[in-house]
């Protein structure tokens, strides 16, 4: 059970990386890497929002969804749920933990639309997971996340006092790196 | 004659893929064929096509508050809907694309058509808006997808093109791939628009974060 659980924290933190193989997410990835701290905020809020986020949608989907029959429904159910939850959390932060709330705060909005928890909850889904596994998953795949965005926005600090080529400025240099990135989490393959 | 403006405008002047650098994320993780590209940006164009219609008839009646989640309903609705005919009459695609199909939800592509486009104008236009814009996302896919499976695999639409002799670069088709397919034509698109500035839109797409759903909030320029 605790090997089962560990292998499937790994695979969706290191292997399976949410931006990196999964494509999801990757808005923030690209839009709020430019600087460490920034990024080191981003992560902490997905990593806070996701392991929530899956927590509360399993519930939905084991004990409304599926004793309904509704299950069809998921995508709707999902999809609202994150965004009055991310909503909650917000007001909850601003209320009883102004000094997380500060930290934190600015990057909640930006979260609800984040693909990436969409797609941590269907995959959960997808692929049957009970309550806990789903929120090791959520929790794992979030910290997968916070990797990838802090160290592509330590080597963006580094990237912007080189001369790159006018045209790969911005976007392109940054596209490239993830590239790079991505092929050396390929390396994880072996862990499984 | 709007309506023929609307597909130009979807296809070529607001091409949402090479233009706004909406969608990202279906862009780089559904192109790994021709064929995968086009599927998607068909499934796209459907959700797309029928939201913008619907919350157009709707617009008067959408109180301007609850706007927002009130437009997610609708695509979520709509997705639910293509989602379940694919599974019962396409099941071969309702495989390959799998997960990215739900998260056409969170496309931002169809949420901000529905914000700047569907919202103000009647349905007939709304409606081509849509398709245009879904016709220019398929377009762009489908490029996409031929370029890195001619590439990565030697084939274009599974066809073979490339001579035995030429070997594949088979990373092109693999995760990392997309980043550096991405990549260059991003650059490319840089260098087009620094020779001549005037001639193309600017990417309402907030700096350099490629869009996405968060274009409306992450700095404030809130496309329209």
């Amino acid at each position: 059970m605790f090997k089962d659980l560990l292998f499937i924290m790994l695979g969706s933190a290191l292997v399976n990386n949410v931006v990196l193989s999964q494509f999801l997410g990757l808005c923030p990835f690209l839009g709020v890497s430019k600087k460490t701290d920034t990024a080191i905020g981003m992560g902490s809020a997905v990593i806070f929002v996701i392991t929530i986020a899956s927590a509360i949608t399993s519930l939905v989907y084991t004990y409304i969804l599926v004793r309904f029959n509704l299950e069809f429904l998921n995508t709707i159910a999902f999809i609202l749920v994150i965004a009055a939850l991310v909503q909650f959390v917000e007001m909850f932060l601003k209320k009883f933990s102004p000094p997380l709330y500060n930290s934190l705060g600015v990057y909640l909005p930006l979260i609800t639309t984040n693909c990436a928890v969409l797609g941590v909850a269907l995959t959960n889904v997808q692929k049957e997971y009970d309550f806990i596994t789903s929120v090791a998953n959520g929790f794992a795949t979030s910290v997968g996340f916070t990797i990838a965005i802090i160290i592509l926005a330590g080597i963006r600090e580094r990237i912007d006092e080189k001369a790159v080529p006018e045209s790969f400025r911005g976007t392109p240099i940054t596209l490239a790196t993830a590239g790079l990135m991505a092929l050396a989490f390929f390396g994880f393959k072996g862990l499984l | 004659m709007k309506i023929f403006e609307r597909l130009y405008n979807g296809v070529v002047k607001e091409n949402p893929t090479f233009v706004l650098m909406l969608g990202m994320c279906p862009t780089l993780a559904v192109t790994t064929s021709a064929l995968n590209g086009m599927q998607m940006g068909l499934t796209t164009l459907a959700v797309l096509a029928a939201s913008n219609l619907i919350i157009s008839l709707f617009r008067s009646v959408i109180p301007n508050k609850v706007r927002i989640p009130s437009y997610i309903v609708i695509i979520a609705s709509l997705v639910t809907v293509v989602q379940l005919l694919l599974q019962a009459y396409l099941p071969s695609l309702y495989s390959a694309l799998g997960i990215y199909i739900p998260l056409i939800v969170v496309n931002c592509i169809i949420l901000g058509r529905a914000e700047a486009f569907a919202s103000k104008n009647p349905p007939l236009v709304s409606l081509f808006d849509g398709i245009g814009m879904g016709l220019g996302f398929t377009v762009a896919l489908t490029l996409i997808g031929m370029l890195r499976e001619l590439l990565g695999a030697g084939t274009v639409f599974g066809f073979n093109v490339l001579p035995q002799s030429v070997e594949p670069i088979s990373i092109i088709i693999m995760a990392p791939g997309a980043f550096f397919v991405l990549c260059w034509i991003n650059a490319a698109i840089n260098k087009i628009k620094k020779k001549n500035p005037k001639s193309h839109a600017t990417a309402k797409s907030c700096g350099d974060c490629a869009g996405c759903s968060m274009s409306g909030v992450c700095s404030g320029t809130k496309q329209d």
